[in-house]
């Protein structure tokens, strides 16, 4: 193998890995609404307007990249507050179309807009996000979400997921919490926005649509999503798989595109029916699968 | 008064489900709200915890008008209730469960959790330390780390009065805590109910079991279709010819 070659592997891997990072943090965008109870889609539409503030503002100021970032995260943020008191009234399946909706009024308006280059996008940003920056952003994200683990606030949001009414009358202002956990999801989802806008050189609405969405809440899915290292788990595997199955195609002689989308399938489909709380709780269920077994051969007393 | 209803009424469409009821529960009253089926005894406890508005009237706790304010604010006054039909958070252990409870009284906020204080960490333990004394007090002390759902019934209603114990509320609402028990478990609920006042919290329950609000109340009030037919200590409201006819038949 050349040294070219070996360089080429790297700058593929590279970029993987980066995308692993983004990825992770897109889960976890989506798993903040998920833990209480909330299928929100409206984390695509918060990531463009993460994603186009941060290059309009690596084009058109000075800022050092860490603020370019933190309004990454913040416009979407603020953005995500009047958006969510009206559409958190709603339930279910009810919240999940209005916020499909609302990532659809994103995207066209950026389709549209001539100040952000219509349907092309703004491209030739410069690459200010490495993979150090990224996976200092996502360690950030992990170490919030795990350390408010056993605050009266997550035992608010899992009373909330499990039944609201009665949260209610514990004294929970349900409201606020579940609009506090779709700001910081739009808030996450903007900072990934910002990251990947000056990871991959360009931002244009076509990265963002309802199927961009839909792999954030398959990543949560399928990882897990009763604690934060499932999303990240599930993100990393679904956003590495396809390096993996490129392999597979290669040798195999399989078309990869429809080789990845069957296989993404059947992995979503396992996960669902088999480790209904993802793949994290894998060992966990492999453990009880072997306890059970042993019972069952036991000899009976 | 800590608790006062001033002509409560509510109405669902046609239906006259609370019509001009009003009565007083003092602190550490256990307050009995009897009535036959449909009386609209659950529906009064709705309207005092908010879960549901009245058509008209006042309801006061510790004089505060509370009626038209979202239940967490009436909690947050000191007013906590269970559900006829149990409503524990069924995927969190018992313990987790009175933790929950706790909302109202725990404090830490959360940058200090960020932060490692050690305050944030005192305060998480000594929450929980309250919730498996809370437990211990409703008679489970062994079950802190098993699942609500995995409970049997009796222990499921505890757990609920022990998450609704968590917030230290001025007064407890119950609907039916004996509901679908045997004779044993009724007798150790009457106990319990009795300690619960004589630690200072007034209760007001909504019961089937008469023989146990006779026993455990300092006061009964009894409805039938919405309206206050009697109202005083129980051996009274026992002999008042309306409550009789009202759950034996019969003419007024």
């Amino acid at each position: 193998m050349s040294l070219d070659s070996l360089r080429d592997l790297w700058l593929t891997y590279q970029s993987a890995v980066g995308f692993a990072g983004i990825g992770a943090l897109l889960a976890l965008s989506v798993y903040t609404t998920l833990s209480c109870g909330q299928l929100s889609l409206a984390n695509a539409g918060f990531m463009a307007i993460g994603a186009y503030t941060g290059a309009l503002l690596t084009f058109h100021s000075s800022l050092p990249f860490p603020l370019v970032l933190a309004a990454s995260a913040l416009l979407p943020a603020l953005v995500a507050l009047p958006l969510g008191l009206p559409v958190l009234r709603l339930r279910g399946v009810f919240l999940a179309i209005a916020t499909i909706g609302w990532g659809e009024v994103v995207r066209l308006c950026l389709v549209n807009w001539q100040f952000t280059n219509g349907a092309l996008g703004l491209v030739a940003i410069p690459q200010r996000a490495g993979l150090p920056t990224i996976y200092l952003c996502l360690a950030l994200v992990v170490f919030v979400l795990w350390r408010l683990r056993g605050s009266r606030a997550v035992y608010a949001l899992e009373a909330i997921r499990e039944d609201e009414p009665a949260a209610r009358t514990m004294g929970i202002d349900t409201t606020a919490h579940k609009l506090a956990m779709f700001v910081l999801g739009a808030g996450v989802a903007g900072l990934a926005g910002g990251l990947e806008a000056h990871f991959s050189f360009m931002v244009a609405p076509s990265s963002y649509t309802f199927g961009r969405v839909v792999d954030m809440l398959a990543g949560a899915v399928v990882g897990g999503a009763a604690t934060p290292a499932g999303p990240v788990l599930g993100a990393v595997f679904l956003t590495l798989l396809p390096e993996l199955l490129r392999e597979v195609s290669r040798i195999s002689g399989l078309a990869p595109g429809a080789l990845r989308l069957f296989v993404n399938g059947a992995i979503l489909l396992l996960v669902i029916l088999f480790l209904p709380n993802g793949m994290i709780s894998l060992p966990a269920a492999l453990r009880a699968w072997r306890r059970s077994r042993k019972a069952r051969h036991a000899p009976v007393a | 008064m800590l608790l006062s209803l001033e002509s409560v009424a509510r109405a669902f469409g046609g239906v006259q489900a609370v019509d001009g009821v009003g009565f007083q529960v003092g602190p550490g009253e256990v307050h009995g709200l009897i009535g036959p089926n449909g009386a609209g005894k659950t529906t009064v406890l709705n309207l005092v915890s908010g879960l549901l508005r009245p058509t008209s009237g006042a309801i006061r706790v510790g004089g505060a008008r509370v009626d038209g304010q979202p239940p967490h604010r009436i909690a947050a006054l000191g007013v906590t209730r269970t559900f006829q039909n149990i409503r524990l958070f069924p995927g969190l252990s018992a313990a987790d469960n009175v933790l929950v409870g706790e909302h109202l009284v725990r404090r830490a906020p959360l940058w200090k959790r960020l932060l490692f204080l050690p305050s944030a960490a005192v305060e998480e333990r000594e929450a929980r330390a309250r919730a498996l004394t809370l437990l211990e007090k409703v008679g489970l002390s062994g079950r802190a780390e098993e699942k609500a759902a995995s409970l049997s019934y009796g222990e499921q209603r505890r757990v609920e009065i022990a998450r609704a114990l968590g917030s230290d509320p001025r007064i407890l609402l119950l609907d039916e805590p004996t509901a679908g028990m045997n004779p044993a478990e009724v007798r150790s609920m009457a106990t319990l109910i009795r300690e619960v006042a004589q630690r200072g919290h007034s209760v007001l329950l909504v019961e089937h079991n008469v023989p146990l609000v006779m026993s455990v109340c300092d006061r009964i009030t009894v409805l039938n279709f919405g309206k206050v037919i009697a109202d005083g200590p129980p051996a009274e409201v026992a002999r008042d010819p309306a409550v009789i006819a009202a759950y034996l038949g019969g003419t007024p």
